[in-house]
């Protein structure tokens, strides 16, 4: 079978990438693959006034979908959920018709500040992320797109002091590359509580 | 008269005929001024006789030079180099006229003449080096950069050089002088102030000279410059720039002080005005002539007798000194951390004696310090050096660059953005909101406007501001329109405007260009003229209150803002249709159509396209936030059965 290179568009929202240390170099590395459309949406809609035409022919163009976000308030930035309720309409992505989504992989790739026990029950957050992107989890379920569990950085405040960054967007462009190429085990992913979590295994068995 | 016309002639055409062809060789300008003089003077002949009294005039040159010098020094910036400059220009004039002065000792030259002589020579040629610099693009590179210093430095050092000198006169040459004097002694008589005065009422004539030339640079200038720019003359205001200038180096002349001192002094009064760049605008042309009949002047002067009897010796000095020079730069360049090619040009580029040499050469041989046939030849010395320097610049080129080049990085990312300022033409309502806002985001501006008032009210307000007409390319230049990296053109006339964009689009293609158009007719034709972005000055002010209106009629504010981002957006999408419709109307009918006509085709061209595009418009704005339809939850429901 031949194989079949999958289209990608990021849609990447940061209202103040002067400041960003993790998101911006994602976004920067995701432009580094050929197979990636790369949308910075507040570059391109600074006014907020979106073009519904062009991104719902964005979206017809690509087979995966990706926010590519800080965490805001256990959200996206505003660009974003702006984005969702202009370009996922009635009879485009959901209702009558609205079948153009269906089939494609989606998934939310997002740094968050507290660390990951914050992100659990008995943590001062006291759901998980992927409990806390639920919206968008189920905005993908009713158009018909295949969800994957998020691609998270905890701690993402203290990452670079860390040193955990490189491996971070190592990771990502792994996982970018998996994508294009259709060799990511799309139903093990959309079953784990965070992405990232098919890599570290891999890895972990390779070394 | 005839014969004036005659001489002039020959020695502009000598400067017309060498001067292209110098720098079609890469030779520079200097030089061909200087193969100019030679081929006019002793080689062909046609002049000779005049070159000293011509040399005396074209001398001014020099004082205009150093009023320019002065000009572009402001106080701040001459504080902020003061470690470059004091540190590196004072050790590389220190240090050369130590090892010179020593040389010459150890050749059997009195102190005091060895002393001058290591003075004189230490001076490099800032007319040479700035112009090739300027010619190459080498005046941002490290090497460039602290050259510049060490030139600086040195067009400073030449002040107290002019106050030493007089007093190492030789007792002997002077008792010659003075047998000399007895024989002709009306020939010898001046004009002075200070003649036969005391020397405490000398100091103080000397005093109130340069209090008067600041003083009256700071207070005077300034209202006089408002009187004549007011009148709206150009030539008026070169005059008074001219007037100026000559009126500093005559009164210098008088208390006996150098005229190049009192001009440069007034420069650096000047160097915060307002009316800077127009100055120097004004005053650059005549410089560059003086110069470079100051350079023919030298190149006749050049005595073929003396170089022939003297071929070993003068051949010998020249090498010597370039070599000591160069050692000295190299040394310093290693002290001081300039690194890889950097530290070759700042070596190799000021290693030649500069045309401060001359000046301070008939200066010396006038109050007796160095002998006058050792000033011949050390003449000879200065020219050959300055002829040797493009030599050097071709060596660094062809040798020493493209050694490093292999290694070495490219210049840092940094200088680039560094170089980023903006001009921007025009500050009356519009340019000045432009302003504020680029200055307010440190963006470096520089703002030109032919209104004093407007000019002055800026500068009230802390507004980095020159008076001037934008249009003329002598004050874009000195404003720095090469290295810029924008123009903001807002003037009011705008046929001017656009010649404008067409000039800067065709002589520095580089510069961005961001207009302000007048109306569409204007701004299809900046565009047409190749400015990058335009904008019509009421645009989006129209668009503002037609918002406002809508919502003062009761129009919810959001639904408001999203019918002006609409129109905006249409308004962008037809933008580029109407300009190729303009373009072909008036390449269709040149002059035939009558600009009204065609405004009123464009308007109905727009209302047209409005009108197409109205529904789908409408549809588009309402196609935000559209609920689904009241009963779609059934039709999910058949469609999932």
């Amino acid at each position: 079978m031949p194989e079949e290179i999958k289209k990608i568009l990021v849609l990447f929202a940061h209202p103040s990438q002067e400041r960003s240390e993790v998101n911006k170099l994602l976004f920067k590395a995701s432009q580094e693959h050929s197979d990636v459309t790369t949308i910075d949406l507040y570059r391109e809609y600074p006014t907020f006034h979106i073009n519904i035409d062009r991104e719902q022919q964005r979206l017809l163009d690509h087979d995966v979908i990706i926010f590519l976000f800080p965490l805001h308030w256990y959200s996206t930035p505003a660009i974003l959920k702006q984005w969702q309720d202009l370009v996922l309409e009635y009879g485009f992505a959901y209702g009558a018709g609205g079948t153009a989504l269906k089939g494609k992989t989606f998934f939310c790739a997002t740094t968050a500040g507290g660390n990951e026990k914050a992100y659990q029950d008995d943590g001062y957050n006291h759901f998980t992320i992927r409990e806390l992107l639920c919206p968008i989890e189920q905005t993908a379920n009713l158009t018909g797109m295949h969800y994957l569990a998020p691609f998270v950085l905890f701690s993402s405040r203290n990452a670079n002091e860390e040193g955990r960054i490189p491996g971070h967007i190592d990771t990502f462009n792994t996982l970018l590359t998996s994508l294009a190429a259709n060799t990511l085990d799309l139903s093990h992913a959309a079953s784990l509580p965070v992405l990232n979590q098919a890599f570290t295994q891999e890895t972990q068995e390779t070394h | 008269m005839t014969a004036y016309f005659i001489q002039a002639f020959i020695y502009l055409c000598a400067a017309v005929i060498a001067v292209p062809l110098a720098k079609r060789l890469g030779l520079g300008s200097v030089l061909g001024y200087l193969i100019a003089g030679v081929v006019i003077g002793p080689i062909v002949g046609l002049v000779g006789s005049e070159t000293n009294t011509l040399q005396h005039f074209a001398e001014f040159g020099v004082v205009m030079m150093l009023f320019l010098v002065g000009l572009e020094l402001e106080p701040r910036m001459l504080w902020d180099m003061r470690n470059k400059l004091m540190g590196l220009g004072g050790l590389q004039v220190g240090v050369t006229t130590a090892v010179i002065m020593a040389v010459g000792i150890y050749f059997g030259l009195g102190w005091s003449v060895a002393f001058t002589v290591g003075l004189i020579f230490a001076l490099s040629s800032t007319a040479i080096v700035l112009q090739t610099f300027s010619e190459k693009n080498l005046s941002k590179t490290e090497g460039g950069k602290n050259a510049f210093s060490v030139l600086l430095f040195q067009d400073i050092a030449v002040i107290p050089m002019l106050a030493l000198i007089p007093l190492l006169a030789l007792p002997e040459l002077v008792e010659k002088a003075q047998a000399l004097v007895g024989q002709a002694a009306e020939h010898h008589e001046e004009l002075s102030l200070v003649a036969g005065l005391p020397g405490w009422a000398y100091g103080i004539t000397v005093l109130l000279a340069i209090a008067a030339v600041v003083v009256g640079g700071h207070y005077l200038s300034r209202p006089l410059f408002r009187y004549v720019a007011s009148s709206g003359l150009r030539e008026i205001f070169t005059a008074t720039a001219l007037m100026l200038v000559i009126g500093i180096a005559a009164l210098m002349s008088l208390v006996g002080l150098s005229p190049a001192l009192g001009t440069f002094l007034a420069g650096v009064v000047l160097a915060n005005s307002e009316f800077r760049h127009e100055l120097e605008s004004n005053i650059e042309p005549f410089k560059g002539l003086l110069l470079g009949l100051f350079f023919i002047t030298v190149g006749a002067g050049i005595d073929f007798g003396v170089l022939a009897s003297n071929v070993g010796p003068v051949l010998g000095i020249t090498a010597g000194v370039m070599l000591i020079k160069a050692a000295v730069l190299f040394l310093l360049a290693m002290i001081f951390r300039i690194k890889n090619s950097d530290r070759w040009l700042f070596a190799l580029s000021l290693a030649q004696a500069g045309e401060f040499g001359f000046v301070l050469l008939s200066y010396t041989v006038q109050n007796h310090v160095i002998p006058a046939e050792l000033a011949q030849m050390l003449s000879l010395v200065v020219a050959l050096s300055m002829f040797l320097t493009p030599g050097l610049f071709i060596l660094f080129d062809k040798v020493i660059l493209p050694r490093y080049e292999v290694n070495e990085n490219k210049p840092e990312a940094d200088e680039i953005t560094e170089k980023g300022a903006v001009i921007i033409a025009g500050v009356g309502r519009f340019g000045q909101m432009v302003n504020r806002f680029l200055v307010a985001n440190k963006i470096k501006t520089v703002v030109l406007d032919q209104s004093v008032d407007q000019v002055a009210n800026l500068r009230k307000i802390n507004v980095k501001s020159f008076y001037g007409d934008a249009t003329q390319p002598d004050l874009l230049h000195t404003a720095g329109i090469e290295d810029a990296s924008m123009l903001v053109i807002a003037i009011d006339n705008n046929e001017r405007a656009v010649e404008l964009t067409k000039y800067i689009k065709h002589t520095y293609p580089k510069v961005m260009i961001f207009a302000r158009a007048f109306d569409r007719g204007h701004h299809f034709e900046l565009k047409h003229a190749g400015a990058d972005f335009i904008v019509s000055e009421t645009y989006h002010s129209a668009l503002e209150l037609g918002k406002e209106a809508l919502i003062a009629l009761g129009v919810h504010p959001f639904k408001a803002e999203q019918k002006k981002a609409t129109l905006r957006e249409l308004e962008l999408c037809y933008k580029d249709s109407l300009y190729e419709m303009w373009k072909k109307n008036s390449e269709d009918s040149k002059y035939s159509t009558h600009f009204r006509e065609l405004f009123i085709e464009l308007e109905t061209a727009i209302a047209k396209a409005m009108k197409s595009e109205h529904l789908d418009e409408q549809a588009r704005v309402e196609r935000g936030w559209t609920p689904p339809p009241k009963d779609y939850e059934k039709r999910m429901n058949k469609n999932e059965e």
